[in-house]
């Protein structure tokens, strides 16, 4: 990747971690750790491989992106404003009664979420039904989907492996953000669910290993799935990231998986990706700023 | 109409009396195993992990293959304990339950928390409001719900004595403590909390709605209209004579419930009746609708959960 579309990637990046802090703080709960380790390859899928149109959300040739792991809604929320799914300032209903910005994202109440998700295992299968429905009327949208590392301790989540291997589902890429924690701990120590990429493997998906955090490697992983299709195979991507990146006070820490920042911690947080002037225009507006 | 005062009450979590007494049933019975579905801090099953490790299995989030190693440690004696999210402790392996735990009658005690709205923000993917109906359709189960933390202990205690399967649904928030210690549960119990010979109408409450049906009770007799409450505390086995014997003395039944009006107490309620002494039944739940995301607070407003909302609605039909 060229160092300008880098840099402009990273400055994307860094603004919607931003919004995901604030809309957090402002909702006083939800999940930031899961958020933050997933927002690197989401906002790159959105920002430069999915098509689609926020003005025509349910333009059938649209390319699909499932979020299995629900609770990471944030992280979804602040790409779909950003894209221009809806204004930036809903961004401040988050998780309140009678907002479209459900705790977990709710595809009847919000326009470019594909799916409801938040009951993990569950978003993959969908995912792959999306793709399935695809390969039978010759489409040629492609299906994305992003699973949690504790969230694959889920038996469908193999059942749902195995029908896509079946059904030849090359147009479905499948991501999983092995941020190495769940709820009340380290992966494996709590389940362990390792190796990931053999598993993949041995249920015969065309399986990579990324720093999901590296845009070098996140841009190779699409290229990789785009060098399947045709193939047969659907393609397993392992995304090595990590939880709560880029706000040193939560990053590997599973106690920041479902807790929102206080005021103090938003401000830290916010100071260290270097906005934080941000948090005043918040308070005040909601989010208003062009971006 | 006046506003519907509550009084201050010291507040707990069912959940928190729930953990509390893993660890006091655990330190008596060496035969008490827990496992969890990677929420083990959420349903405080984490006291007992600390305790007694040995004895503790984290399975994950696998909540459908919990339910069948739950089943293998109680085909092998042991009484299992299983926690997590109503709605992942019930809906999800519901088939597991029907076929591994209920048909074979096995020791496997199923204490969930964060059931109904007051899970709150999560939304309605979290809501578990249809988990009484299932589990009430299943031969063998038990279903509990304790009214506030000093009877979860007791009913907790209870869940390991019986011989067979037992439902405990517990929820997330603190609520006010409405016992004293002298509160002693047994399967098939009813508790009258506000009484009259003579009542317009007598409230059949469960769970966290039973303060609010009591707050309710007290403005109505404070105004005149004589009330009956009841806190119905097990919905399976359900108290019969009690319950015909209040409806026979009231001119309306009504049911109150943190879940779907839809075969919960209220379906068990209007069943019973129906065979036994019909009578006019008036159902308050969640009214056949999803939930969504909120404070509890908010949802309990939009739902028409609150005493105030009920106060209303009762004075309204009794008009
Ligand atoms: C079926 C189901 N069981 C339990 C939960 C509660 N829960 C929400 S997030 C979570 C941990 C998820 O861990 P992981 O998949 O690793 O997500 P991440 O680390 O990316 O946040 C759990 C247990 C749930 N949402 N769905
Ligand atoms: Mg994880």
């Amino acid at each position: 990747m060229d160092e300008q579309k880098r840099i402009e990637f990273e400055k994307e990046l860094n603004s919607l971690r931003r919004d995901i802090l604030l809309m957090l703080y402002e909702a006083k709960s939800g999940h930031p750790g899961g958020s933050l380790s997933a927002i690197s390859v989401i906002s790159y899928l959105f920002l430069n491989v999915m098509r689609f149109d926020p003005a025509n959300p349910l333009w059938e040739e649209r390319d699909r992106f499932i979020l299995s792991k629900g609770h990471a809604a944030p992280a979804l929320y602040a790409i779909l404003a950003r894209v221009g799914y809806f204004s930036p300032k809903l961004l401040k209903t988050l998780r309140k009664l009678g907002s479209p910005l459900q705790g977990h994202p709710d595809s009847r109440k919000l326009p470019g979420v594909e799916s409801s998700t938040g009951s993990l295992g569950q978003g993959i299968s969908i995912a792959g039904g999306i793709a399935l429905a695809g390969k039978m009327e010759k489409k040629s949208y492609n299906v994305y989907t992003l699973l949690g590392d504790g969230e694959i301790q889920e038996g469908q989540v193999w059942e749902a492996l195995m029908a896509a291997s079946q059904f030849k589902l090359d147009n479905l890429c499948i991501f999983i953000d092995n941020n190495g924690l769940q709820i009340d701990g380290p992966v494996s120590m709590v389940m362990n669910v390792d190796p990931i990429a053999d598993k993949l493997r041995s249920f015969n998906l065309a399986t990579m290993e990324i720093d999901g955090h590296n845009p070098d490697e996140i841009e190779n992983a699409f290229e990789f799935f785009k060098s399947n299709k045709g193939k047969g195979v659907p393609t397993g991507i392992v995304s090595h990231t990590i939880k709560g990146k880029c706000v040193s006070f939560m990053e590997n820490k599973s106690e920041w998986h479902g807790v929102a920042p206080s005021k103090e911690e938003v401000e830290k947080a916010l100071d260290e990706l270097g906005c934080i002037e941000s948090l005043e225009d918040w308070l005040t507006e909601g989010i208003t700023w062009e971006r | 109409m006046g506003k519907v005062e509550k009084k201050k009450l010291e507040m707990q979590a069912t959940r928190d009396a729930y953990g509390k007494t893993l660890v006091e049933l655990g330190t008596e019975n060496h035969n008490i195993v827990v496992m969890d579905a990677d929420l083990s801090a959420s349903t405080r099953t984490e006291l007992f992990a600390k305790k007694f490790p040995e004895r503790f299995f984290n399975m994950g989030i696998a909540e459908a293959n919990m339910i069948g190693y739950a089943a293998g440690m109680a085909l092998s004696g042991k009484i299992v304990f299983v926690s997590t999210f109503a709605i992942f402790a019930t809906l999800r392996p519901f088939e597991q339950i029907r076929n591994a735990v209920a048909a074979q009658n096995l020791n496997v005690k199923i204490a969930a928390t964060h059931a109904g709205i007051s899970v709150g923000e999560d939304g309605l993917s979290h809501q578990a409001i249809e988990d009484v109906a299932i589990l009430r359709s299943l031969p063998n189960m038990h279903i509990f719900i304790p009214a506030d933390s000093v009877s979860a202990v007791k009913i907790v205690k209870e869940a390991a004595r019986i011989n067979g399967p037992v439902y405990i649904r517990m929820s997330r928030p603190k609520t006010p403590i409405i016992y004293d210690e002298t509160y002693e549960f047994n399967a098939g119990q009813a508790n009258i909390l506000i009484d009259a010979p003579e009542a317009r109408v007598a409230m059949l409450a469960t769970g966290n709605m039973v303060y609010e049906a009591m707050v309710c009770g007290e403005k109505l007799r404070s105004e005149g209209i004589p009330v009956i409450v009841v806190d119905v505390s097990s919905i399976k086995p359900i108290n019969k004579e009690l319950i015909v014997s209040v409806a026979k003395r009231a001119r309306l039944v009504v049911t109150l419930e943190e879940h779907t009006i839809v075969g919960g107490l209220g379906g068990a309620v209007c069943e019973l009746l129906s065979e036994e002494y019909p009578t006019k039944v008036m159902r308050i739940g969640i009214n056949d609708v999803f939930g969504e995301s909120g404070t509890p607070s908010a949802l309990f407003q939009h739902f028409g959960l609150t005493a105030e909302h009920i106060y209303r609605k009762l004075i309204k039909e009794l008009r």
